[in-house]
């Protein structure tokens, strides 16, 4: 029996310890915004925050975030509307999708560090989470224009 | 044919040596024993001050007696946590007031002679997992404030288990041949040379927090190599580094980078801590009832020693250059080994110009990196960091599943080649492997 806080509610769940928080997340706790890439850290579909800070929740056991806060998608914002997801639809930045809520997750993380973040700071940051449809460009400039916005309303901080 | 003379020497030599042998048998068995203590009815609460009880409360979190008094999801200080030594398991005993399991019978004479001369009530000698050779060294009023302090918390029944050391090093009175070769009693002296607050500091270093019982390498007996005094050693594998000026950190551990590392595990110029230290900083001096003086005084006195004021004058320059190195493989450049640095870590561990941030441990100012041996970068790897242990807030996934050992000593080998000037690490596979076998035999 393992103990965290899965978006703001305490949650309990049965699996092993040693199970990926991916799976219980999808499987036990039924959120399946958070997708299931490779399997190895090596892509960051999967990204969740744990403390608020982003990381691959399908090579992290469940028993390694005990008493932590664990924040999803779903999380992210209570009404879809982290200035960084208006920015994706505005810019309309998905073609397939499956990679974005991980994308969304690590830009997250980078606009806490980096509220102005230099093309370098993106690149590095995100240079672990994948897109096979080849949306960088958008996810840039979306990153950009959240980050933007970020700065003048405060919001998100 | 020998003669009768010559028979009669060789039986008469035999007989001296067998007369020897039992002289120093009997002679050692004397130097061993030690009488028991009179056993006593567990003293009231009541015959303790508060005043009293709060400096032990204190105390005992500096010394985190915790960490080996209480054993996985049991009650605090009712035994059984499982102290790894080349000789076997010893269990951390029961130091609750229960007067059946753990110490409620014995009287403050009893407690002092434990804590100074590694002898229980019974005068049975206690193992060396316990440092009496540090405790020995604690003023009178600090141990009746221990003993005020651990004899009014709730008494537990809890046996603990047993131990795994094998015949014949069980036999405790063997202990003393220990004790007579590496054993000092006495309090701690002062240095009049030094401020009162670094021989504060030093106190608590040497008699109660006993830094030395990880970060001093022993020989093959057990003993502290007093020579190599804080010289860095390997404990539940992992390195603890030298805590001297043969400190591997590229910036000194000024006494505000030491303080802040010790009062919440992470520091933006040295990184997060994890591995055996957790218990020392999280269950311990980063506890709010320790008081920041104190642990001030702690990071003076190991500033003090390893002669950080001569080497922080190029703390900037030190910084600038990690910093310079922590965007590489964020280019178009084709490179394998940055590929995988970028896939696997850049996420977490990318810093900008403007300056490392205490979330993303920079890895060129890592010890990890520095140290001569690939140790603490592969364990780190391969286990990561659980919400558990470490800095707290900071979780790393462990990587054991996902990386091959060829993987993990890539990285090892890249790290080593662009964040640092040192000479490369030797067998890294090699190494990689004896940690991957360590870890599965441990599940």
């Amino acid at each position: 029996m393992t103990e965290f806080n899965l978006n703001g509610r305490t949650v309990s769940v049965h699996s092993n310890e040693e199970a990926p928080l991916l799976w219980v997340i999808r499987d036990e706790l039924g959120l399946k915004g958070t997708k299931f890439g490779c399997g190895i850290g090596m892509c960051g579909a999967c990204t969740v925050h744990v403390d608020g800070r982003a990381t691959r929740s399908c090579i992290t056991a469940v028993g390694a975030v005990a008493g932590a806060e664990v924040t999803t998608i779903e999380g992210l914002d209570p009404e879809g509307k982290h200035p960084l997801q208006i920015a994706w639809l505005e810019l309309q930045v998905p073609q397939c999708g499956y990679c974005q809520p991980g994308q969304i997750m690590q830009a997250a993380t980078l606009l806490k560090d980096y509220p102005s973040p230099t093309d370098q700071d993106i690149n590095a940051v995100m240079a672990g989470s994948l897109c096979r449809c080849m949306t960088y460009l958008r996810i840039r400039k979306a990153i950009k224009l959240a980050a933007a916005r970020m700065r003048e309303g405060g919001a998100h901080g | 044919m020998r003669t009768f003379t010559q028979r009669r020497t060789v039986r008469r030599t035999a007989i001296a040596v067998i007369a020897v042998a039992l002289f120093a048998l009997i002679g050692f068995a004397s130097l061993a024993w030690r009488p028991a203590i009179a056993a006593i009815e567990p003293p009231a609460k009541t015959s303790f001050s508060p005043e009293l009880i709060t400096r032990g409360e204190v105390l005992a979190a500096e010394a985190h007696c915790a960490s080996c008094h209480t054993g996985p999801g049991g009650e605090k200080f009712a035994g059984g946590y499982g102290v790894n030594t080349p000789f076997g398991v010893l269990y951390g005993t029961n130091i609750t007031p229960d007067a059946e399991t753990g110490i409620g019978r014995w009287s403050l004479e009893a407690f002092t002679r434990a804590m100074r001369e590694g002898v229980a009530r019974d005068g049975s000698h206690l193992f060396g997992a316990f440092p009496y050779w540090a405790y020995t060294k604690l003023y009178d009023d600090d141990v009746q404030a221990l003993y005020a302090y651990l004899m009014t918390r709730p008494p537990v029944r809890a046996t603990t288990p047993p131990n795994t050391v094998p015949f014949p090093l069980s036999i405790r009175s063997l202990e003393e041949g220990w004790k007579i070769l590496f054993f000092r009693s006495g309090r701690y002296r002062v240095d009049p040379a030094k401020s009162s607050e670094w021989n504060r500091g030093a106190y608590l270093a040497e008699a109660v927090s006993d830094c030395a019982g990880c970060h001093t390498p022993r020989n093959a007996l057990g003993g502290e190599k007093t020579s190599k005094a804080l010289g860095g050693a390997v404990i539940d594998h992992w390195i603890a580094p030298a805590l001297t000026e043969a400190n591997p950190s590229p910036v000194p551990w000024t006494q505000e980078e030491l303080f802040s590392y010790l009062r919440t595990g992470l520091t933006p110029l040295h990184g997060a801590t994890a591995a055996t230290m957790t218990p020392v900083i999280r269950d311990a001096l980063a506890l709010p009832v320790v008081p920041g003086g104190d642990v001030r005084a702690i990071a003076l006195y190991f500033s003090d020693i390893s002669h950080i004021s001569a080497r922080d004058s190029d703390i900037q320059a030190t910084v600038k250059q990690a910093l310079a190195t922590s965007g590489l493989g964020s280019g178009q450049e084709y490179n394998p080994d940055a590929k995988l640095y970028a896939a696997a870590c850049f996420s977490c561990h990318y810093n900008s110009a403007t300056g490392p941030l205490s979330a993303r441990p920079e890895l060129a100012l890592n010890s990890a990196l520095t140290l001569p041996e690939p140790t603490n970068f592969i364990q780190v790897v391969l286990k990561g960091v659980s919400n558990k242990e470490g800095a707290p807030g900071l979780v790393m996934p462990a990587y054991a599943s996902s990386l091959s050992n060829a993987d993990v000593a890539r990285l090892a080998a890249y790290l080593r080649r662009t964040r640092t000037r040192l000479s490369p690490w030797t067998d890294l596979e090699k190494k990689v492997a004896a940690a991957r076998r360590e870890l599965e035999a441990s599940r």
